[in-house]
């Protein structure tokens, strides 16, 4: 039986038709390419008119497969698919050519771009010939959606889920919610206290009846597939049972262990062995940390179980792994700041009033180790000078080549809090100043009358080699100021540098268990980077805030808003399409060798050890189609892209290849393997 | 045999959610490359298939090019790692055929590389054109003595196995 192919050039506009002689490709495919009856060109075929024209021809010219010569399929795929449907076509009988983004949009010549049109169409015929009709299948979407990360982004995106009446696991890795936000002391621009906005959030969410809260819990394992994952969640031993805990505070306060606070303090301050991070944590209940509890470490202690007014603390507590069914994925993982150690030159771990930006951030925090006084190492006096740093880690073609996106605005911060709370100079020392956002570049305009000074220029070193008797016991900044044009050393006693918002370290591994991936910098990468910010490859798996690029807080909440917008479209629509492109195995002929089965990344091929052969869950499989490749039999196909369909688009694509005499054609066969059942 | 004149057929065989993407890309951003790149779109590079290579040599085509997502960027997790093992073994196989090595390539390219997939075509392209044409198919045909060869072979295997039998 004869197919009925029905082939349309699209000019769109001059965009194609400027390098394609789209007329001529439309006369050669209807006049040369076997089995096409219909061949047209038409000035713009994604309008209503041209799907119109398609849609007349497959009903009034009995076409059984369309090709469509026009731009990506990534970008009207869907469109022609609807078309064909819409005249009672299966939407997989249709195959879409590129010929605007891989021909003429790449091409200067016009004879060369209709010779390469013509190549593409003849593929994608020879290849459409092939195609066979598909259904695709609909998987209920499970209300129910998995936050990771309880950061601002991820409280804002639970919170927009929740109070729309879909319940929500947020789960966080440390033991309470609140993220980085809840370290800072004042936000930019408008200065108001970071802590106030925040713990509003943090308690809603904490409260809120449709919010599973699962925090010192990290997300162990994901399977299934949008609409339906099965998340195994381990939540860690706090060694304190949470509904009997109140939150008095007793064991935290009469625990004899204090210890370094090198996460939520960021070194500068202490905590107990049993602690909750800060004082508004949510929720409320303390952990034990193992590895400094004199219980755990010498066998006995065991102060806080005496205090503890309700008998909450349980030595004997196990991590327990809690599985979850969700029907979406939102992943707001957050940063880390970069080890600024790793810029030796600005003297950080060496030179004792050398600061990162978190920990100076904790020094001005009115609940902070100082009680918000900025003051030096040892804890009294007041420096009399400060310079900032900006960029360290950032812009920088031996660490990070991102820029931060805050550390400008957050220096400013640095410089007002510095200005308003002590008499000292304030040194800015920048690269560019980014400052554009809204009220930012005010901002920096008010700290230009404040008094701040900036100087332009990339620090070369921070010592305390004086030089000359000013500098005697200062920290010298060695920089080439670019505006003055000459080299200039400025003492000052302390030095703030603003460590670049990185990656988190395991962000690859965790986008690895959700199947999303990471750029090579490891932010997690977006659907589109304009058109679709939150969305990844995967169906159902949404990233927001930083850890898909470095961002400030309203962005990263935006970004949460947007996520969980999303997710909420997915509840409401109830169903969820899945491409029928998957593979199958021809059980009849599956010799049961296996090795299929250890090349699914998705677990989907599965052995049936009676039968002794391999079958694919399809609901399972994502069509990436290597164990297509891989079978040795030959016996597994993969719906859409068969070795039948591309051996033909191969063929087309090289229909002017082929030798002009010879035995070309037999060995042509040759080449090709044993048909199979495609 | 370099020909000025030469202009080399070639097959692109490139992922789905990268490197075809990353070709969108330079067409978006209107980069210019020589038009003898074909390019056939496959969902991962692990879907390429050695016989891909081989139907399209033998049908013609001067060069190969695969594409994929950078190790540890694939959007089937790691199974573009298969198609560099697979890629490997395909090699081998190519220079016992004779086919030279630089024909058939491998290029890591993420969507967001479009001139970078560019650059890597123009580079292949020209490479291509420096060896000259394949003429696989034609070289098929002083194929008598390879024939024999084949069939001897064939032959002495048969032989091998009514012994055994």
């Amino acid at each position: 039986m004869a197919e009925r192919v029905g082939v349309y050039i699209c000019h769109c506009g001059s965009n194609i038709a400027g390098t394609v002689d789209v007329e001529e490709v439309a006369r050669w495919a209807g006049e040369n390419i076997k089995d096409v009856v219909v061949s047209k060109d038409y000035k713009f075929m994604c309008s209503s008119l041209g799907q119109a024209m398609i849609e007349e021809d497959i009903k009034k010219e009995k076409l059984t497969r369309v090709v469509v010569g026009a731009c990506s399929p990534h970008l009207h795929e869907k469109t022609f698919r609807t078309a064909c449907k819409n005249a009672g076509l299966n939407p997989y009988l249709f195959d879409m050519t590129n010929l605007r983004e891989h021909v003429s949009w790449v091409c200067n010549d016009k004879e060369a771009g209709t010779a390469k049109a013509k190549a593409l169409i003849a593929g994608s015929a020879e290849r459409v010939k092939y195609q066979q009709p598909l259904e695709p299948s609909y998987v209920d979407v499970h209300p129910a959606t998995l936050v990771v990360g309880g950061g601002i982004t991820g409280l804002q995106a639970a919170l927009e889920l929740a109070d729309a009446g879909h319940p929500v696991y947020l789960v966080e890795r440390s033991p309470s919610v609140g993220g980085h936000m809840a370290q800072f002391d004042k936000t930019f621009p408008t200065l108001d206290c970071s802590a106030c906005i925040l713990t509003p959030k943090m308690s809603e969410a904490g409260q809120h009846e449709n919010i599973t809260m699962l925090t010192y819990s990290e997300l162990e394992e994901v399977s299934g597939s949008v609409g339906k994952f099965k998340v195994k969640i381990r939540k860690k031993a706090r060694y304190v049972v949470e509904k009997d805990c109140t939150g008095c505070g007793i064991c935290m306060e009469k625990c004899p262990r204090k210890i370094v606070d090198e996460d939520f303090e960021a070194g500068l301050g202490y905590r107990k062995a049993i602690y909750t991070p800060f004082p508004q944590a949510v929720p409320r209940t303390p952990v034990i940390d193992v590895e400094n509890c004199t219980y755990f470490q010498r066998g006995k202690c065991k102060v806080c179980s005496k205090v503890c007014p309700t008998n909450a603390i349980d030595y004997e507590q196990q991590d327990e792994i809690i599985e979850i069914d969700v029907g979406n994925i939102i992943l707001a993982t957050g940063w880390k700041l970069f080890d600024c150690k790793k810029v030796p030159q600005y003297g950080y771990g060496r030179l004792a009033n050398v600061y990162t930006n978190m920990e100076f951030e904790r020094l001005c925090n009115a609940a902070g180790p100082t009680g918000g006084k900025i003051v030096m190492r040892d804890g009294k006096t007041e420096p009399k000078s400060v310079a900032i740093i900006h960029c360290v880690g950032s812009r920088d073609v031996n660490h990070n080549a991102h820029c931060s996106a805050v550390c400008c605005m957050a220096a400013l911060k640095f410089g007002h809090l510095i200005l308003e709370k002590t008499n000292a100079e304030v040194y800015s020392f920048y690269i560019d100043m980014r400052t554009n956002q809204k009220q930012y570049e005010e901002f920096y305009q008010r700290l230009l009358e404040e008094g701040m000074h900036f100087v332009r220029g990339k620090v070369a070193e921070v010592t305390d080699a004086a030089r000359n008797p000013d500098e005697q016991g200062k920290l010298i900044v060695q920089c080439e100021d670019t505006l003055l044009g000459k080299q200039r050393r400025i003492p000052v006693d302390m030095v703030v540098l603003m460590g670049a918002i990185e990656p988190q370290a395991d962000a690859k591994e965790l986008g690895l268990k959700c199947g999303i991936s990471c750029s090579m910098a490891g932010w997690y990468t977006e659907r589109h980077p304009k058109l679709d910010p939150v969305a990844t490859m995967t169906e159902g798996v949404f990233v927001a805030g930083t850890c898909q690029g470095a961002k400030d807080i309203p962005a990263c909440v935006a970004q949460g808003a947007a996520a969980a917008a999303r997710v909420q479209g997915m509840i409401t629509k109830g169903k969820v399409m899945i491409e029928p492109i998957v593979a199958s195995i021809n059980e009849e002929a599956c010799s049961g060798c296996r090795i299929c089965n250890n090349l699914c990344p998705y677990n989907a091929i599965e052995f049936d050890p009676v039968k002794e052969t391999s079958h694919v869950i399809s609901s399972m499989c994502k069509g990436c189609g290597t164990c297509v490749a891989a079978c040795p039999a030959g016996v597994i196909t993969g719906a859409h892209f068969n070795n039948q369909q591309i051996f033909a688009q191969i063929d087309g694509v090289l229909w002017d290849a082929k030798p002009a005499g010879g035995n070309g054609g037999a060995a042509a066969k040759a080449a090709e393997p044993e048909p199979v059942a495609s | 045999m370099s020909n000025e004149n030469f202009e080399p057929k070639i097959v692109g065989f490139m992922c789905n959610w990268c490197s075809y993407r990353a070709a969108d890309l330079a067409g978006s951003a209107r980069i210019k490359y020589p038009p003898n790149v074909r390019i056939i779109r496959v969902m991962c590079s692990g879907r390429m298939d050695p016989a891909f290579v081989t139907k399209a040599l033998s049908l013609g085509a001067d060069g190969v090019m695969l594409a994929g997502c950078h190790p540890g960027e694939c959007h089937y997790i790691d199974q573009n790692y298969k198609a560099m093992r697979r890629y490997h073994l395909l090699k081998h196989m190519l220079a016992a055929l004779g086919v030279e090595d630089e024909r058939v390539r491998l290029f890591w390219r993420s969507a967001a590389e479009g001139e970078q997939l560019a650059e890597a075509i123009t580079e292949f392209v020209a490479d291509i054109k420096k060896l000259g044409p394949l003429h696989w198919p034609d070289n098929w045909e002083e194929s008598d003595e390879r024939l024999e060869a084949l069939e001897a072979i064939v032959k002495e295997h048969e032989e091998v196995m009514e012994v055994n039998s």
